[in-house]
């Protein structure tokens, strides 16, 4: 396991051999390759849920190397240019249209961030179902939460860049959402602005954020959560503990190493995923609207709003969350409990380890409550964020209401009712469904 | 060196002092970064006051003029536009314009100074959306049945009327923001700055 000692490696007196060992005396090459792939042993009984986590190190790594590539052609300049286009939108259109292959590496890396958040939701959803989230994984729970938390920011800064309409008016109600907190808020968003209206200020320090700081964030925290997992072990579906039946060498009987058996079916993974990944390239690129938003082909204009703005398909659960709030308590505007409300609705995520209270981690081995709350938790986040599609409307006002009601029930009653179910005995050893 | 189960309380009091002092300085450094983040001298030089010359807007119309990056309206009221008004204040949140949305001279019944002449922000005050004209009324335009003309925020469903009050019950906290303004003749307005000659 992570963490373990391996013994350094012996050369066998081949020039290769010979080279392994002296970087191994100066380097933990050989245990690193060791803890965490080729004697990092995993559950033997991973099914499909598990293939999301290394699809989102894949995403990653596309929206990594698309953006260098990007960076290389694309001006973060609201200026207006000869043709009073804004130079950013221009230099957006250039990409698409004069750059040999730019148009399909700004659509790798736009139909990537879409790919991004449906393999984290995905992968969110493992854990929720099969309890990965449960002591001891708390901390790889967490880090996951401010990976997801870093995404969220990382994908609205890299949404401004194009500086089409929705990029600026998606910036304008996002920024002007801390502009709710009293007291401090239009400070807040005087400092994330850089300017009293969103210009090119704003484009600038968004596009450094966008292109350095949170790249950075996002990396560190990725490596905390895969070492934080290494060193616990990954949970199954089945939710029991592999290291409580080892060998006499110490090695899970339900364990497989890592490398090869994982890596190879990963890699199947991988080939779907990027089969799915190339027919959204080639055949809808902007997948209908979601991915890439129709105004947001019109250069941005500070004087117009769209007659319908929504944010991109991946927000609007929380956005709905944000506009289902219209009452005003203890004195303070609507307006600031939607934002509350917003926030909540994503920070809650990180209280999950503490608020399950089952005596069994996986959706299996529980009764019908959990498996009733979950199918409508998830219903009632389709429905969200459905309606964060939407323009407002009563009726869309009045569901989004009740979803909101719910997606806050089952965190908050959580610990009740995940202890009331019924619960079926856990196996000793893992089974293979 | 022999250290062995001894904590030299001295030294560890320098130790602290030297950890607070650098953080002191730590913190101190801190300040041109966070402030390299307001609005620059330059940004705050661009909000200089705009004209505009209203002498082609028609009753009933409507212009915009860019003033700090933001739209400023101009709508020159009709007759019919002005009546909607005292029929709305049980609708509308603040009736009288006591929250501080517009300068004094803009605090009345049809907040502005000439009664047709309306000039206000079109920034909506929930999340910054600029509001669509909805000038007519109820279902010409897609609007409840009694709607009597005024603006909707596409983006959170805020409405306003004529005067750029909020009806009630909306996400928007506030009127719409009359600027500071002032007539240099009757047809020429300087949007930004109440005193004319300034």
């Amino acid at each position: 396991m992570a963490g373990g000692n391996f013994e350094k490696y012996k050369s066998d007196g081949s020039l290769a051999g010979n080279l392994l060992e002296w970087v191994d005396a100066r380097f933990p090459a050989t245990s690193m390759w060791k803890g965490h792939l080729s004697e990092y042993y995993a559950p033997k009984n991973f099914n499909f849920w598990y293939f999301f986590g290394s699809l989102a190190l894949l995403v990653l790594v596309i929206q990594i190397v698309t953006g260098i590539f990007l960076v290389m052609h694309y001006k973060p300049d609201a200026a207006l240019n000869a043709n009073g286009v804004p130079v950013a939108f221009a230099s957006v259109e250039y990409i698409m249209r004069d750059v040999a292959g730019g148009w399909i590496i700004r659509y790798m890396h736009s139909t990537g961030a879409s790919a991004f958040f449906i393999v984290v939701y995905l992968h969110m959803f493992r854990g929720l179902i099969y309890g990965s989230y449960r002591k001891p994984r708390e901390l790889t729970w967490l880090f996951g939460v401010g990976i997801f938390l870093v995404l969220m920011g990382e994908a609205f800064f890299g949404y401004l860049l194009p500086w089409g309409q929705m990029s600026y008016w998606g910036a304008q109600v996002i920024v002007n959402l801390f502009g709710a907190i009293p007291v401090i808020g239009n400070d807040l968003s005087l400092i994330i602005r850089g300017d009293f209206v969103v210009g090119d200020a704003t484009l600038n320090r968004f596009f450094s954020f966008h292109v350095i700081a949170f790249p950075l964030i996002l990396l560190g925290l990725v490596a905390a959560h895969i070492l934080a997992l290494h060193e616990t072990g990954s949970n199954n579906p089945d939710g029991i503990d592999i290291k409580e039946k080892k060998d006499e060498h110490g090695i899970p009987l339900d364990g497989i190493p890592f490398h090869p058996y994982y890596t190879v079916k990963d890699i199947v993974g991988v080939v779907v995923f990027l089969m799915a990944f190339s027919a959204v390239l080639f055949f809808a690129p902007e997948g209908g609207g979601y991915f890439l938003e129709t105004p947001n082909f019109y250069p941005a204009d500070p004087l117009k709003t769209p007659p319908h703005i929504a944010p991109v398909w991946y927000f609007t659960p929380f956005y709905s969350i944000l506009r289902a709030m219209v009452w005003n308590f203890f004195g303070l505007d609507a307006k600031f409990w939607g934002v509350v409300a917003m926030g909540a609705s994503v920070v809650i995520f990180a209280f999950l380890p503490w608020l399950d209270r089952a005596p069994v981690r996986s959706i299996r081995y529980r009764g019908p409550i959990t498996k009733v709350m979950i199918t409508v938790f998830v219903i009632c986040f389709f429905i969200l964020g459905y309606l964060g599609t939407q323009s407002p409307s009563y009726w869309g006002e009045k569901i989004s209401q009740v979803c909101t009601v719910f997606y806050f029930a089952f965190f908050l009653a959580m610990p009740w009712w995940s202890r009331m179910d019924k619960f079926k005995p856990v196996p000793d050893r893992v089974t293979m469904k | 060196m022999s250290n062995q189960g001894k904590v030299d309380c001295g030294r560890r009091r320098l130790v602290v002092a030297t950890a607070a002092v650098g953080g002191v300085g730590a913190l101190g450094a801190l300040v041109p970064f966070v402030s390299s983040l307001l609005p620059s001298e330059r940004a705050k030089a661009a909000g200089a006051p705009v004209e505009a010359d209203i002498s082609k807007l028609e009753a009933g119309q409507m212009m915009t003029v860019e003033w700090r990056g933001k739209p400023v309206w101009i709508i020159n009221r009709t007759k019919e536009m002005l009546d909607t008004l005292p029929k709305l204040n049980d609708a509308v949140a603040d009736p009288k314009s006591e929250k501080n949305q517009q300068p004094e001279y803009a605090r009345n019944d049809t907040r502005s100074i000439k009664p047709e002449i309306m000039v206000v922000v079109g920034i909506c005050t929930h999340l910054g959306c600029s509001p669509s004209q909805k000038f007519k009324h109820g279902s010409e335009e897609g609007m409840a049945g009694d709607w009597l003309g005024g603006f909707l925020c596409p983006c959170h469903g805020s409405t306003f009327d004529f005067a750029g009050r909020v009806f009630k019950a909306k996400p928007a906290p506030t009127n719409l923001e009359v600027p500071p303004h002032v007539y240099l003749s009757d047809t020429r307005i300087l949007i930004g700055d109440d005193k004319k000659g300034a």
